[in-house]
């Protein structure tokens, strides 16, 4: 490859050897630096999250064109042959629904960043770099939540555009919003726990397509569970997505799945099963994620 | 805080799942020297210096480098040490001034200190007019460049390259030598691995020959030429007539019995004199009217190595386990 040839660059003559050790060789005084500590380790791992976002505006579009393709659809495509139980305005319904499985993609988006990582050996160039133990998932986990605002708002606003309004209090919509940014929180360490099995970014797209994409349909994401033959509709009430679904339109009140003395208690709770949920995963499933990921990049 | 030895392994092990990738391997590089780990793929030189820059774990076996324990502190051992692996590892979607400035600051230079440092190091290794680009639309030569840029950021005491010439031109290669020349001469240790006895020759103090995960050779360079029987001296003949009369020549002026390669018109054979043995074939040829195409004096070939250290060819079946680290 012609393109090997420059190996010091096609200005380096005789001196440049001489230079580059003049830059590089350990000093008498080269103590090594002291550690700034985790925080700082984080943000400059996040910085550059944010920079590979900024650069690959394509990689964004889970995060950005699909749910506007998603409201877009089933607001004027499949809408009208969705009847809500209760009665109101399918629309109004189907945002909490966009926003839960917008946000539970979020998980997706870690468990790339974490394969594109492995495929560009960054791993490896991190790990023999003097970091403060669980920078570099922190600093994807930052990254990330910072991301996840990214469809929040344009969720808001292209409901905004189709209709949907928040009817509650402003403590409620201010709770709606929360708990999203929780439930994103939660989201990574199902991420970092993907990215710790499936280690490639074709094999995070089809545990995608086949795994997790199926779930947010197995919910009230689109359509009242109660529509659902018997099963899947244990499954749908059970499914976190359902109740965060539920609990977006109840606290943005918006039309929701009227609930019955006969429910679960997940439906007829959907707020604080939501976060136990939340609460869950960030405290079982983020500590073992981390230990699995960790084991799984050293080798 | 220097040690008389700034690499020290002992008994290494590291097996993965059923095959051993390390069998026992004991290193020591003396502060300021550099060591060359050579050996063919699979023989398990990546193993090493995965586990030597924490890495890996080894699963028996101590190490010391820059004088902490591998295992007990790695973050002391990563502070010191620079690390090249075989391929590049510079962040595509980053521009090479960005990669630096990240590298800088995870190694705990203040950001400006490290916005410095990017720039001083962007320059020296030409890298200038590319600073703002991402790296993604480098050529793997300028990607090399900065991979290694990024190596020397923090001034490392240790410095390791995992094949740091393979896939550069003799030039490049001439170019990253002179430069690892100077790094040494100012105090650097360096252990770098490659397939090219003639790249250990020319930059190691001590020269470690690995095959199948265990050490079957050490030493430097000389004694190590001396154990497989030193330089070839190699005659191509004009015309395949003379061929036995040149193998007999050879024979009588190096002691050896030559090889014959007829449809290339060769003899072959080692000599321990270097250019003294050269210039007694040249001036016998010569008497004898023997017409020459070329005649030369070079250094046993990787493979001539270890045919003569271990009996048998490098088994180049063993090339996925290397592979199978990344």
């Amino acid at each position: 490859m012609s393109t090997t040839t420059d190996a010091l660059g096609p200005t380096s003559g005789n001196g440049a050897a001489a230079r580059i050790a003049e830059v590089a060789a350990p000093g008498p005084t080269t103590d090594p630096h002291p550690p700034r500590g985790v925080v700082h380790d984080v943000w400059v791992v996040a910085r550059r999250g944010l920079v590979h976002m900024k650069r690959q505006p394509e990689a964004l579009s889970d995060a950005t064109i699909q749910p506007i393709m998603f409201v877009l659809l089933f607001a004027y495509v499949f809408g009208g042959a969705i009847d809500v139980p209760g009665g109101g305005n399918y629309r109004e319904f189907l945002m909490g629904g966009i926003m839960a499985q917008t946000i539970v993609f979020t998980s997706f988006g870690v468990a790339m960043s974490l394969a594109n990582d492995r495929k560009n050996q960054a791993v490896d160039r991190f790990r023999s770099l003097p970091i403060a133990k669980g920078a570099v998932l922190g600093g994807h986990a930052v990254a990330n939540l910072i991301k996840a605002f990214l469809p929040i708002a344009i969720m808001s606003v292209t409901g905004l555009i189709v209709g949907w309004r928040i009817r509650g209090s402003v403590v409620d919509a201010v709770a709606g919003y929360l708990l999203m940014v929780a439930f994103a929180f939660a989201m990574i360490w199902i991420g970092v726990l993907l990215g710790s099995v499936v280690r490639t970014p074709e094999g995070v797209q089809g545990i995608a397509f086949v795994a997790l994409f199926p779930l947010t349909f197995v919910a009230s994401t689109f359509v009242p569970v109660a529509s659902m033959p018997g099963p899947l509709q244990v499954i749908a009430e059970w499914n976190p997505i359902t109740t965060l679904s539920d609990a977006l339109r109840e606290l943005f009140g918006n039309p929701n799945t009227p609930t019955a003395a006969g429910d679960p208690w997940s439906i007829a709770n959907p707020v604080a099963y939501t976060w136990l949920w939340i609460i869950g995963i960030v405290v079982v499933c983020a500590p073992l994620s981390v230990r699995l990921y960790n084991r799984s990049i050293a080798r | 805080m220097t040690s008389a030895l700034a690499i020290e392994a002992h008994g290494l092990v590291k097996r993965y799942g059923p095959k051993t990738a390390l069998a026992g391997v004991d290193i020591e590089v003396p502060t300021g020297t550099v060591t060359a780990v050579l050996g063919p793929n699979g023989a398990g030189k990546t193993t090493a210096v995965r586990i030597l820059t924490t890495l890996a774990d080894a699963d028996e076996g101590t190490a010391t480098v820059a004088g902490f324990d591998v295992r007990r502190h790695p973050n002391e051992v990563r502070r010191r040490i620079g690390l090249a692996a075989q391929d590049a590892t510079v962040d595509p979607l980053l521009t090479g001034y960005e990669n630096l400035v990240m590298i800088g600051e995870l190694h705990q230079l203040s950001r400006s200190e490290a916005k410095r440092r990017a720039r001083e190091l962007l320059e020296q290794f030409s890298l200038v007019d590319a600073a703002d680009r991402v790296t993604s639309g480098y050529s793997g030569g300028m990607r090399r460049r900065l991979d290694l840029a990024a190596t020397l950021v923090a001034r490392p005491q240790v410095l390791f390259l995992d094949e740091p010439t393979t896939g550069l031109d003799p030039r490049a290669r001439n170019e990253l030598w002179e430069v690892l020349d100077t790094l040494v001469g100012r105090g650097t240790t360096l252990l770098l691995t490659t397939q090219y006895l003639e790249e250990a020759d020319r930059l190691a103090d001590d020269i470690v020959v690995i095959d199948r995960g265990k050490i079957i050779a050490r030493g430097d360079a000389r004694s190590l030429k001396r154990q497989v029987g030193g330089d070839n001296i190699g005659i191509t003949l004009a015309d395949d007539d003379l061929l036995e009369a040149a193998a007999g020549l050879l024979a009588s002026c190096t002691g050896h019995e030559p090889v014959v390669d007829r449809p290339l018109r060769t003899v072959t054979a080692p000599t321990t004199d270097g250019v003294a043995g050269l210039a007694a074939v040249a001036n016998a040829l010569a008497e004898a009217g023997i017409r020459v195409e070329d005649l030369s004096l070079r250094q046993p070939t990787l493979d001539e190595v270890f045919l003569t250290l271990t009996g048998q060819a490098i088994d180049h079946d063993e090339n996925a386990l290397e592979e199978a680290h990344s």
